[in-house]
Formats: C-alpha cells, sequence, structure tokens
C-alpha cells in the first residue's frame, strides 16, 4: 500500500533532529506532530488566557475605563477566536488524536503523514496571522461569531484577516479529519475489530465525522462573507437585500457541532483515563459507542437553538427545542457510565483522576445548563447574556479543558518516560477547580438578572458579583503556575516512569517511554481488550 | 442488604428534599413585571429543581466512589471486571429520555402561553400593508385584552439607541411609556446591524433584524422603570445601548402622552 510506503519516510531517521530539538523541526512521525499540536495550542492558549485576564480586568468595575469600548470588542474577539480554533480544537484533536491513534490502530504513523503535517503547519501562521491582526489596525471587533451587518460594517483590514485565518484554521481541521477517518477506517492492524478499539477511536471518528461534514460549510459561509466585505455583494447584506439570519443558520450549522468537536474527543481521553486510574473495565462500551454516534447525528440537527430570539418560525423553535433536549439522553448514558467504572473500582486519587472527576462535575453542571436553555421560553430570556458565557464556559473550559490537563498528567511519561509530580499536581487541581467555579458560577446569576454578554459596561449593581468572578478568574491565571514549573521540573529531573508506570492496557503503554519512530521495534502488539482490568488473562 | 437500601433511600429522599427546598426558597430571578414573567419562573423553577437533583446526585456518587473505592496502601490488584449492565444502562436510557421529553411538552405548554406558538403573519393592526413580511416574535396576549384597546408602538433600533414611535400620537420618545395591564404590541426595525430588545423583568427578548421587520408584545403588571437593554453585539457601545420602560397607571399614561402629542403639534 502506498500508506506504508509513505510512512517510512518518517523512518530517515538519519534526516531527523535528536532529542527535544525533534520536536521543533518538520517532521512526518504522529508522535512529534501531536506534541507540536500541544506545544502550539498551549502557547496560543497563554495568549487567550491573557486576553481573557484583560476582560475580567475591565469588569471589575461598572464603567469602560481599563481599556476602550472598541478595543474591548477587539480582545473579546480575539480571546473566543484563539481559545476555539488555536486551542480547543488543535489540541483535542489534532495533540491527542495524532499521538494516540495510531498506537490505537496498531499502526506505524498516520494514513497520510504529509497532510498530517500540512495540517499543523497551517496552524502556527494563520494563529500568527490572526494575533498580528490585532496590530494592523482595526482588529475584528465582531465577536467570534462575526455577524453581518456588523462584521460588514467594522473596520475592514481585521475582519477580512479574522476571516483568512479561520479559513486557514478550518482547512487544517478538514485536513486532520480525513486523516483520521482514513487512519481509524484503513490502517487497523489485521485482527483487530472495529469493537474492540479504545473509546478515543471511536470519539474521533465521531468528531471528524463533524469536522469533514460541517466545515466546509464554515469555510463557504466566511467566503460569502467576504465578498460582501470586499467585493460589496449582498449575500448577508440587507442594505443590498441580503438576509442577515441566513448567515446565522450557516454560521451554527458549523458552529454547533464544533462544539461537540471540542468535547467529543474529551469524552474520548476521559473514558480512556478513568478506567486505568480505577483498574476497571470501561462500563457499556458498546452503548459508549452508540452514544457518540447518537451524538454526532443529533448534533447536526440542532443548530438553530442559537436563534431562538432571530425571528425563527415557531415549529422550528419547537423542532430544534426536541432535538436538543435529546442529546442529553446520549450524553447523560456516557456519564452514567463513567460514574459506574468508578464504582467499585480501586481509585488512584492523582492528578489525572482528579481533573477526570472535576470535569464529570463541571460537564453536568455545564449539561444542565444546556438542557435549560433548549427550551425556548427558558432561552428566549437568557440568550445572549452572562447565563450563556457561564455555560459554555462550563462546557469548554469544565469539560475540556480540564480533560486536556487530566491527559497531560496522563501520557505525560509516556511521552517524555518520566513522571510528573504528585504534589504539584493536586495543588494545580485544587486552584483550578475552586477558581473555575468561583470564576463562572456567579455568571448565571449575572445573565438571569440581567447582564448582557460581550459589553465593557455594566450596571453598577453587577459590580460585586463581577469582582467574585474576576477574583476567580486570577486564580486560574495562578493555577497555570503550578503546572508550568511541574512540566518544567519533571522534564528536567523528574523520576523515571518506567514503560508502564501505570500498568495499563491500551496499545501505547506495551512499548517503550518514550516510544520508538515507528512506536514498537518488533510488530505491533493485537489487544482485544483494552480495557481488561480484573480479569485473569489481563497480568 | 436491607440496611444498604435503607441508606440509599435515605439519600435519594435527602437529595430531593435539598432540591426542592433550594427550588422554592431561592429566587435567582429579577422581580416580575409582564404576565409573561411568572410563566417563564414556573418553568425556571422546574428546571432548577431538576437540574439540582441530577446535579447533587451526580457530584455525591463521583464524590462517595472517590472516598469509598479509594485504593488503600495495602491494596494490590484491580477491581472488579465489570463491563456492563444490560438492563441498568436501558433503565438509565429510558428515564431520562422520559424526563426529558415531559420537560420539552411542558415548555412546549409554557411557551404556547407566553403567546410564542401564535401565527403572527396575518393582518396586524399596524401594518401598513399586508404584503410586508414579518418575522415572528412572541405574542402575548393578556385574559382582560377585550377590555383593553391595544398600544401600537413602533420601535426602531440603531447604533446606539432605541426611538419609540407612537403612531396614534405622531410622536418619537427616547423612553417607552406603556399603562400597566395594557397589553403592548411592538414592531421593531433596526436602522443598521442587529440589535435586541430586552427586558429582563419581562423575561421576554427579540432581535431587531435590519431588513426584517419583527413583532413582541407584551403586557406589563407592574408599575415601575425597567431597564430595556440591548441584548445583541452591536458595535462599540453595544453595552451601553439602553432605553428604559416606564410602566405606569393609565391616567399617568394618558397625561405623559397627551403632554407629548401638544407639543409635538404646536411645533
Ligand atoms: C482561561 C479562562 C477563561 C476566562 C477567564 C474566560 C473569560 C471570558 C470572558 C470574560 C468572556 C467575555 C464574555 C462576554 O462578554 O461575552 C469570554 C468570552 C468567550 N470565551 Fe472565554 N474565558 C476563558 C477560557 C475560555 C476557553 C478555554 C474557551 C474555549 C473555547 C473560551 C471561549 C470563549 C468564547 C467563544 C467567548 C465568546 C467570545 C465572543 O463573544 O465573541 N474561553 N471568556
Ligand atoms: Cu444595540
Ligand atoms: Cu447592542
Amino acid at each position: 500500500m502506498t500508506i506504508l510506503i509513505d510512512s517510512q519516510d518518517s523512518n530517515n531517521k538519519s534526516l531527523q533532529p535528536k532529542g527535544w530539538l525533534r520536536y521543533f523541526s518538520f517532521s512526518l512521525d504522529h508522535k512529534v506532530i501531536g506534541i507540536q499540536y500541544l506545544v502550539c495550542g498551549f502557547l496560543f492558549y497563554l495568549i487567550g488566557g491573557t486576553l481573557a485576564s484583560a476582560i475580567r480586568i475591565e469588569l471589575t468595575s461598572p464603567m469602560s475605563d481599563f481599556m476602550p469600548r472598541d478595543i474591548y470588542n477587539q480582545v473579546l474577539t480575539l480571546h473566543g477566536t484563539i481559545m476555539i480554533f488555536l486551542w480547543i480544537v488543535p489540541v483535542v484533536n489534532g495533540a491527542f488524536g495524532n499521538y494516540l491513534i495510531p498506537f490505537y490502530v496498531g499502526a506505524r504513523d498516520m494514513a497520510f503523514p504529509r497532510l498530517n503535517a500540512v495540517a499543523f503547519w497551517l496552524i502556527p501562521p494563520s494563529g500568527l496571522m490572526l494575533v498580528a491582526s490585532y496590530f494592523v489596525e482595526g482588529a475584528a471587533q465582531a465577536g467570534w461569531t462575526a455577524y453581518p451587518p456588523l462584521s460588514i460594517t467594522t473596520p475592514q483590514s481585521g475582519q477580512i484577516i479574522w476571516i483568512m485565518s479561520v479559513l486557514l484554521l478550518g482547512g487544517s481541521s478538514i485536513f486532520g479529519g480525513i486523516n483520521f477517518i482514513a487512519t481509524i477506517i484503513k490502517l487497523r492492524r489485521p485482527g483487530l475489530k472495529l469493537m474492540q478499539l479504545p473509546m478515543y477511536c471511536w470519539a474521533m471518528l465521531g468528531t471528524s465525522l463533524l469536522v469533514v461534514l460541517s466545515t466546509p460549510v464554515l469555510a463557504g459561509t466566511l467566503i460569502l462573507l467576504s465578498f460582501d466585505i470586499v467585493a460589496h455583494t449582498g449575500f448577508f447584506n440587507p442594505v443590498l437585500g441580503g438576509n442577515v439570519v441566513v448567515y446565522q443558520h450557516l454560521f451554527w450549522f458549523y458552529s454547533h457541532p464544533a462544539v461537540y468537536i471540542m468535547v467529543l474527543p474529551a469524552f474520548g481521553l476521559v473514558s480512556e483515563i478513568l478506567p486505568v486510574h480505577s483498574r476497571k473495565p470501561l462500563f457499556g462500551y458498546t452503548t459508549m459507542v452508540f452514544s457518540i454516534m447518537g451524538i454526532v447525528v443529533l448534533g447536526l440537527v440542532v443548530w438553530a437553538h442559537h436563534m431562538f430570539t432571530s425571528g425563527t418560525p415557531p415549529w422550528m423553535r419547537l423542532f430544534f427545542t426536541i432535538a436538543t433536549a435529546f442529546i442529553a439522553v446520549p450524553t447523560g448514558i456516557k456519564f452514567f457510565n463513567w460514574v459506574a467504572t468508578l464504582w467499585g473500582g480501586k481509585i488512584s486519587i492523582n492528578s489525572a483522576m482528579l481533573f477526570s472527576c472535576g470535569f464529570i462535575i463541571n460537564f453536568v453542571f455545564g449539561g444542565i445548563t444546556g438542557v435549560a436553555l433548549a427550551q425556548v421560553p427558558f432561552d428566549i430570556h437568557v440568550h445572549d447574556t452572562y447565563f450563556v458565557v457561564a455555560h459554555f464556559h462550563y462546557i469548554v473550559y469544565g469539560g475540556t479543558v480540564f480533560i486536556i490537563f487530566s491527559s497531560i498528567y496522563h501520557w505525560f511519561p509516556k511521552v517524555t518516560g518520566k513522571l510528573m509530580n504528585e504534589k504539584l499536581g493536586i495543588l494545580h487541581f485544587a486552584i483550578t477547580f475552586i477558581g473555575f467555579n468561583l470564576c463562572f458560577a456567579p455568571q448565571h446569576w449575572l445573565g438571569l438578572n440581567g447582564m448582557p454578554r460581550r459589553v465593557a459596561e455594566y450596571d453598577p449593581q453587577f459590580q460585586f458579583v463581577n469582582q467574585i468572578s474576576s477574583l476567580g478568574a486570577l486564580l486560574m491565571a495562578i493555577s497555570t503556575i503550578p503546572f508550568l514549573i511541574n512540566i518544567y521540573a519533571s522534564i528536567k529531573n523528574g523520576k523515571d516512569s518506567g514503560d508502564n508506570p501505570w500498568d495499563a492496557l491500551t496499545p501505547e503503554w506495551l512499548t517503550t517511554s518514550p516510544p520508538p519512530v515507528e512506536n514498537w521495534e518488533g510488530e505491533a502488539p493485537l489487544v482485544e481488550e483494552p480495557y481488561g482490568y480484573g480479569k485473569p488473562i489481563s497480568k | 442488604m436491607l440496611n444498604k437500601n435503607f441508606y440509599l433511600i435515605l439519600i435519594i429522599s435527602a437529595v430531593f428534599g435539598i432540591s426542592f427546598w433550594i427550588g422554592f426558597n431561592v429566587n435567582l430571578l429579577p422581580v416580575e413585571a409582564s404576565i409573561n414573567a411568572p410563566i417563564y419562573d414556573e418553568l425556571f423553577k422546574i428546571l432548577f429543581i431538576i437540574g439540582l437533583i441530577i446535579f447533587i446526585g451526580m457530584t455525591i456518587a463521583v464524590v462517595y466512589s472517590l472516598f469509598k473505592f479509594r485504593k488503600r496502601k495495602d491494596q494490590f490488584g484491580d477491581g472488579i471486571a465489570l463491563e456492563g449492565n444490560l438492563s441498568l444502562e436501558i433503565v438509565w436510557t429510558i428515564i431520562p429520555s422520559i424526563i426529558v421529553l415531559i420537560i420539552g411538552l411542558y415548555s412546549y405548554n409554557i411557551y404556547d402561553r407566553m403567546g410564542g406558538m401564535k401565527e403572527l403573519n396575518h393582518s396586524h393592526e399596524m401594518m401598513k400593508s399586508n404584503t410586508e413580511k414579518i418575522w415572528a416574535g412572541i405574542s402575548q396576549t393578556s385574559n382582560n385584552e377585550v377590555a383593553n384597546k391595544n398600544l401600537s408602538v413602533e420601535v426602531s433600533a440603531m447604533q446606539f439607541a432605541f426611538l419609540f414611535n407612537y403612531p396614534k400620537g405622531e410622536f418619537i420618545s427616547g423612553e417607552l411609556h406603556v399603562p400597566v395591564d395594557h397589553k403592548v404590541s411592538m414592531k421593531m426595525e433596526s436602522k443598521d446591524v442587529i440589535h435586541a430588545f430586552w427586558v429582563p423583568e419581562f423575561r421576554i427578548k427579540q432581535d431587531i433584524i435590519p431588513g426584517q421587520p419583527t413583532i413582541l408584545n407584551f403586557t406589563p403588571t407592574k408599575v415601575g422603570k425597567y431597564p430595556i437593554i440591548c441584548a445583541e453585539l452591536c458595535g462599540p457601545y453595544h453595552g451601553g445601548m439602553r432605553a428604559s420602560i416606564i410602566v405606569e397607571e393609565e391616567s399617568d399614561y394618558k397625561d405623559w402622552f397627551n403632554k407629548n402629542t401638544k407639543t409635538e403639534v404646536s411645533l
């Protein structure tokens, strides 16, 4: 197969730099690319986090006094765009997907290693372009949703660069998605059945389907939008007879599934982590697989719940309410299964476990407010308020970011051969968990009581609660310090982890840590029971 | 075994008890000032209680597992090799489905009572021509609608202000004055970008969309002054785009109305 020939390029060891430099060069090795995604994403996370701090500083007082109002909108737009397109999506998909999927299917690399490298290398330049647009003059300031006509009438250079950048990032994720689908379907080692794959493969299969089906719609939409801006066409411009609500339909056709592009991989990752640290099989494998596919199908038909106040007809509101609320069923199944995985286990309380359990609690909370938001009459009051901001940060931060940290603690020994410091890890968890809840829980109240989102100034009665929220954000910022120290110190002089410190059964642990260039010295092991804990054959 | 079930029942009743108590005693919403508001709050209460039960229940399950099943120092080996339990999984698929379905139907009912399912496109009294397409909004009808004549207002939104046109008085106001207990029908149009009309105390919101007029009807029930907030990002001063709605007794409203009409006419 051509695929195999291609992957042998990465075997060209003599051309590859050694040691850590390997990670900063052009490489076709899926493991190197995975780490490149992670490091690159994390750098953007620090930028996005700094912007979030700026927003929260502005909001400690009711007046717009920390930065001018249009700068505030630019910072807000940049924060949202960076966090979504340069941190969460590339990391839960690109970073972990690249690192783990070839191991899980028993392959030596991804199906298309060159495409894989292209997908990654699109990210740094388009990310830098996005950040640079802030300094050019007139950065994008229409929010990450870029609704016209606002996005047509704001400074054009910034908005155009924003569109270009998001298009390139979308291209990157489509390339990635195609690669994951091909790898999971085509590169499985002989004898490995689909229903024996670790759950993260299923999650990535579902996610990649969403990516491939919905991202092109976003691309098309943004291209039409850029025509409206540059060539004065009238697709979305009401002055020229365009329809602004159509943009919203098209935009959310991608951007609602995008939430699942951000959380489904996290669902997959947590399904790998919980069984290992509770020494029990993943509960309900088959229902887990079906619930992922259920989420994929439902995820594609619920977009209009973002438009309940946009003047959609009543029947549409009804349909989208019911469809949205029903996503709670497959999602709920997964959460029950995870708790059942913990139940009766021999649980090691470590950083990875704590972040995963924190994820369960935060996500259940965000899921509940999500079901509430699905109800049209409920949504009408809180749409575009801080209630929504709180809800989606519970999902994306309390959910996905928690799992990213959990995964870093879990797989760090695999990547480096070193253990991370547990004390610092638990400290990191504690500050993050407290800071996160302090920051976002009070925002529900703000939204219910009349604070709209995306505002630099607000009614003075909300000041105290905003200050609590900002205090939480400060704690979250502080929480990265023990984490960064831990990473640095553990790489420098962490204890040797051995090949398989957790006694895990999934394939990536059945090779050396760090793994050799083509993953296994000999033939890839055939793992028929990736979660066979507590069974006699497992040892 | 009996003991175990006893504790389980105890915990479940405690979770329900606490959730209901919080649901009924903690009020997270602003005052109710329209006939929509109590209907909305009824839904909110139900969702809040169900949400609390699930959240507290799941949290207890997770935290309990972490304590109860944590690995002690002298323990080695694995937990039980439990891979699934079909009947359990069927139960926790069906029960949430039923809950979700009931919530959906109930909120449909609430929405209907709020007037959301009303057909809005035909013969609205203030439409100039019946061919103009009006986009849906909420159309709340009060019980004593028959007794009261509707008040029609035309709202235009622009960066960064709301203007209220009273067609009968032929004047434009920056403040929305309405008589209490009267149904108000608004036709809303935007001059530039998308804005939104939100009155938290009324629990209603509707986007104001350029090129596509929307309708919003409501009936205020409480005299007072409430903020009108733009809830859709509309530019740098979006946060400052506010106006007030003044709900007053009918006589006060008449005074205000006549005063404005006169000044406009005398100009
Ligand atoms: C590091 C902690 C974070 C803090 C303190 C934070 C804080 C904020 C704040 C204050 C806003 C403004 C809300 C508004 O006025 O609409 C905001 C918006 C937003 N945040 Fe975050 N955030 C954080 C992390 C994240 C992450 C991880 C994501 C990942 C997707 C994210 C995605 C967004 C989005 C999409 C918006 C909306 C931007 C827009 O309205 O255009 N945030 N965030
Ligand atoms: Cu506005
Ligand atoms: Cu606005």
